[in-house]
């Protein structure tokens, strides 16, 4: 199935849950905050929150605006 | 004397000796900001909530010591309440902090708050058990009624975000500083050195500033001027400086003057 994944398109296998994509994501999840389709998600639904096709997810964390950008 | 033992800052429930709060954009590399962060000796930091680079995994948290910096999310870049309210609510849900510096922008070209939209943010997030501090024009009215909202301190411009244009309004500022209880704190506008210290001899509690320091030639440096002119300014402010008078007054008396031709 697809996901839109912080604005691009990704494939990502069906009934993924949060906690599944940030693992494949390599990221950690205390560093981040993940909405999906515009709502928070809480932390301790990672585990249960699986994705659906057509899904908009944002997994956001603290940076810097501007110039200089964090990488 | 060699040292002068200020009140720490504070409001929320917090203390902090620095009155100078710095932000964490627009530096030319992390290595300077780090540097322009130990420089300004604040202990309080701004930071924004974005979308992750994923191919990195990069976060400004990677170069933030958060046992010597308390966390300061803002609302940058939301245009509405909603939006505020929500990246309000990201920040806490990420275990950054009960506070906030909430933002909720009028105007693309000048960065003027929509202070009606701000009020009502304000009420919302504090029923909901943070520490908001709004960015909010140089309104004494807004300020008072950002005060009844529950604000645990308001924070008028000096100048519009970025423009360096320094303290405009200074009669404003010390209109907000007798109307309200909770502290003042200059957001925005700050250029230089003696801006930030004007901003500290009216009698603001502290100020905020990023491009400021971040946008100065040599970032470092500034950061070190800002501290020391936030400190100048605050205690200027606690000595009462003298009234300011058109004609001169000798220092020295001229009793005792010799009869000299």
């Amino acid at each position: 199935m697809q996901i839109r994944l912080n604005g691009k398109e990704r494939d990502v296998r069906d009934g993924i849950t949060v906690v599944e994509l940030l693992e494949e994501l390599k990221i950690q999840p205390e560093r981040v905050a993940v909405l999906v389709n515009q709502e928070i998600v809480k932390k301790p639904s990672y585990v249960s929150a699986m994705l659906h096709d057509g899904d908009a997810v944002e997994v956001l964390t603290v940076m810097a605006g501007g110039r200089g950008e964090i990488r | 004397m060699s040292e002068y033992k200020d009140e720490p800052l504070r409001f929320g429930g917090k203390e902090f000796k620095s009155r100078l709060i710095v932000g964490s954009s627009k530096y030319p590399d992390p290595a300077i900001m780090q540097k322009a962060w130990e420089a300004s000796g604040a202990e309080m930091i701004t930071v924004a909530i974005r979308r992750m680079n994923l191919a990195t995994g990069g976060s400004l948290l990677d170069y933030i010591d958060r046992d010597r910096y308390t966390l300061l999310p803002n609302t940058a870049g939301c245009y509405t309440k909603e939006e505020a309210i929500k990246t309000s609510l990201i920040a806490r849900e990420m275990g950054l902090s009960e506070m906030v510096k909430l933002e909720v922008i009028g105007d693309e070209k000048t960065l003027f708050p929509d202070t009606t939209a701000l009020v009502e943010a304000t009420e919302v997030l504090v029923k909901e058990g943070f520490i908001v501090l709004p960015y909010t024009n140089d309104d004494p009215i807004i300020a008072k009624k950002l005060e009844d909202a529950g604000a645990a301190a308001v924070m008028p411009l000096g100048a519009p975000i970025g423009s360096g244009l320094g303290i405009r309004n200074p009669y404003n500022i010390r209109i907000i500083l007798e109307m309200v209880r909770v502290p003042v704190i200059v957001d925005a506008g700050v250029g230089t050195a003696s801006d930030a210290s004007i901003a500290m001899e009216l009698g603001c509690d502290g100020v905020l500033m990023n491009t400021g320091i971040a946008g100065a030639k040599d970032p470092v440096t500034m950061a070190f001027a800002m501290r020391h002119a936030v400190e100048a300014g605050r205690l200027a402010y606690l000595a009462g400086r003298i009234p300011k008078k058109l004609y001169a007054s000798a220092s020295t008396p001229l009793e005792g003057m010799p009869e000299l031709i």
